[in-house]
């Protein structure tokens, strides 16, 4: 038995760090308010005191140099974790992760790498209006040379970000707003690892598939609670990172079920869920009972009433409700 | 008898500055021919009338230390000890070339020579220089970033974002502007409120100095001087070295706002025949040994054009490599 803790999504990710700067003196950290304030969702909390002015930074409110500095201490050896405020802030710096982040391994041709992490927290529902609200997961899927990971659990918050910092490929981290205070159960042991491009079976079932990723997996899970009491067998399937992207693992349940729904959190057109939709169905065609359905966020700029803005992210029951659509249906 | 050269280097030293300055020139032009020829493709922007700067610039250096540059980067990457070959392949788009045909004229890189990249995205190179100091500053390596770029990059956020942020972590950056007063067609009084480029590191605490990039000595005194200062302080410094093109900003470029005039004046202070001159008058060479250099320079040209002309292509399969390690 491993031995486990309970501890918040925050915490897991502040562990994550700890270890791994304990484990490898080439990790370094900065970011906006990061160090003495110990980061705007006290992510870095207890950092400077351990690790000291030299790895632990803040740095002015420069985005794009925040991650091109990172690119040019990891291409001179070193393991660097920037952190962006939050993701709305990392359109400033697209130009670092696009136009280099992403392309200097290739366009050098294979001559260097960059082992670092640039960590964001995301998401919306937390009324912050139409600046401070938005899932950019998409923007850089699209992109190669990225590795994507974007945590659900805690367990996965922690497993994710070592793997994230071993990695020697760039790698965006996104952490949800939303969950930092989530609670759950943590091994202790410090090599544990959650490997990058393999989804998390998170709920098995038999009648339809349900493909979802970070706060999205949570509100899929209460769903398939509901689900549940009337008769409908739903199979979870967290993706935990979108690149690499764990394309087996759902399709094989979406074969299995023959129907599908992909949640994702960010706006609907060109968004991540109509890749997804459409490798099942070109995969999975003749086994499908339903087309696959998508829940999106709505295409509109985030209002801050929290009236209005509810409308505008999935909920469990726009997720159930789409549920009993492609189950109800007739193949 | 005047003795300004020698007063700065060793003869063979000096001789060294001519031959990488003529080949450098010669690199370009017979990539100008190329491409005429159709054996170059996409963009091209040649580095002829510059060779001072990028060659004094080189030589005041260490062999350890980190240059970075922008698109405009073949005579950065050559002096540095890139070989003409591989980046000639490396223009023609060949499996041979420096970044396996992938990178193309405008981002030549060499590891192993400290050559840390030419950047496609003006002022791209700024952060990523200041991240390669603070990497050398923490590991404790004998070593600083040299970041080449030109006047109409420091008009960009990067450049006000990595100069404050070199000075307030006192990283050890010598940023070397080649200030040949255009930016593709706009000439550098209708970009900047301050024309003199180098006064504008004043807001960020950084000491700078003007230095005349026609002239191959007073560049390397620069340089020497200023990486000396920035090895021992760990601070960044800056220099602008003015210089011009003598080409269009590439070779689409007719360069029509120019005028004649203008262009017959830089011309007339060729950085090579000048240093040519001055070789010569000091007694350390005679202009037979001067042709002899540029005799054994083309023939360096020719053998890396024939190189990249026997090169072969890149197999399709190599489009999928290199993306992730
Ligand atoms: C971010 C960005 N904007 C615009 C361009 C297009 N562009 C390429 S070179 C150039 C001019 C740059 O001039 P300067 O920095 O003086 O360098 P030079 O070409 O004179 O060597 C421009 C605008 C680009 N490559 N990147
Ligand atoms: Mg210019």
């Amino acid at each position: 038995m491993t031995s486990m803790s309970e501890m918040t999504y925050r915490d897991a990710l502040n562990l994550a760090l700890k270890e791994e700067m304990r484990r490898d003196p080439s990790v370094v950290l900065w970011g906006e308010d990061v160090a003495l304030y110990e980061g705007s969702f006290k992510v870095t909390r207890g950092l400077l005191a351990e690790f000291g002015e030299e790895r632990v930074r803040d740095t002015p409110i420069s985005e794009n140099t925040i991650v091109g500095v990172a690119v040019g201490a990891a291409m001179g050896g070193l393991r660097p974790v920037a952190e962006l405020m939050t993701v709305n802030f990392a359109l400033l710096a697209m130009d670092q992760i696009i136009n280099h982040m992403a392309k200097i391994r290739y366009m050098f041709g294979g001559q260097t790498y960059l082992p670092m992490v640039v960590r964001m927290p995301g998401g919306g529902g937390s009324q912050l209006a139409a600046q401070h609200s938005q899932s950019l997961e998409s923007y850089f899927m699209h992109c190669p040379g990225l590795h994507i990971a974007y945590p659900s659990t805690p367990a996965d918050a922690k497993g994710l970000l070592k793997s994230a910092i071993r990695d020697n490929n760039p790698v965006i981290f996104l952490e949800h707003e939303l969950l930092y205070n989530s609670k759950g159960e943590v091994p202790d042991d410090p090599d544990f690892l959650v490997p990058f491009g393999r989804a998390n079976v998170v709920r098995t079932g038999t009648d339809v598939t349900i493909v979802a990723y970070a706060r999205m997996s949570i509100l899929a899970l209460q769903a398939a609670a509901e689900l549940e009491k009337e008769g409908i067998s739903c199979e979870v399937i967290d993706l935990r990172t979108l690149c690499p992207l764990d394309t087996e693992t759902f399709i094989a349940s979406a074969r299995r079920t023959g129907r599908a729904v992909v949640v994702e959190e960010c706006w609907r057109t060109a968004g991540l869920g109509g890749d997804i939709a459409h490798r099942i169905h070109e995969a999975c065609f003749d086994s499908l009972l339903a087309p696959v359905r998508r829940v999106a966020g709505l295409d509109v700029p985030m209002p801050y009433s929290r009236k209005i803005e509810k409308i505008c992210i999935p909920q469990a029951e726009t997720i159930a409700d789409a549920v009993r659509e492609v189950v109800s249906r007739k193949s | 008898m005047e003795t300004r050269l020698r007063a700065a280097l060793p003869d063979q030293e000096l001789l060294k500055l001519y031959e990488q300055m003529v080949l450098s020139r010669e690199f370009e032009e017979s990539c100008a021919e190329q491409y005429t020829k159709g054996h170059i493709t996409g963009f091209l922007h040649l580095y002829s009338g510059q060779e001072a700067v990028a060659v004094g610039a080189t030589a005041g250096l260490h062999k350890d230390d980190y240059i970075l540059s922008a698109y405009r980067e073949h005579a950065q990457a050559i002096v540095r000890g890139a070989d003409p070959r591989r980046v000639m392949a490396e223009l023609f788009g060949k499996s041979t070339g420096i970044c396996k045909g992938k990178g193309g004229s405008m981002h030549l890189f060499d590891p192993d020579l400290n050559f840390m990249g030419g950047y496609a995205i003006v002022g791209g190179q700024f952060p990523i220089a200041v991240g390669l100091a603070f990497a050398a500053k923490y590991r404790q390596e004998d070593r600083i970033a040299a970041c080449f770029f030109g006047d109409g990059a420091v008009n960009q956020g990067n450049f006000h974002e990595s100069l404050n942020w070199a000075r307030l972590w006192e990283l050890p950056v010598l940023f070397i502007c080649e200030n040949n007063f255009y930016g593709i067609g706009t000439e550098v009084h209708r970009s900047s409120a301050l024309a003199s480029i180098h006064k504008r590191t004043c807001g960020y605490d950084i000491p700078s100095e003007k230095v005349d990039g026609m002239d191959v000595i007073a560049v390397y005194k620069a340089i020497k001087h200023a990486a000396e200062k920035v090895r021992e302080t760990s601070h960044p410094y800056f220099i602008e070295a003015v210089t011009y093109r003598f080409r269009g900003h590439s070779m689409a470029d007719p360069a029509k706002y120019r005028s004649a005039a203008e262009h017959e004046i830089w011309k007339s202070r060729d950085p090579i025949p000048a240093l040519g001159k001055e070789l010569v008058a000091e007694g350390i060479t005679s202009s037979d040994h001067l042709a002899e250099i540029r005799d054994k320079c083309l023939v360096v040209v020719q053998e890396a054009v024939k190189f990249a002309e026997e090169s072969p292509w890149p197999e399709d399969s190599e489009v999928y490599n290199d993306i992730y390690v």
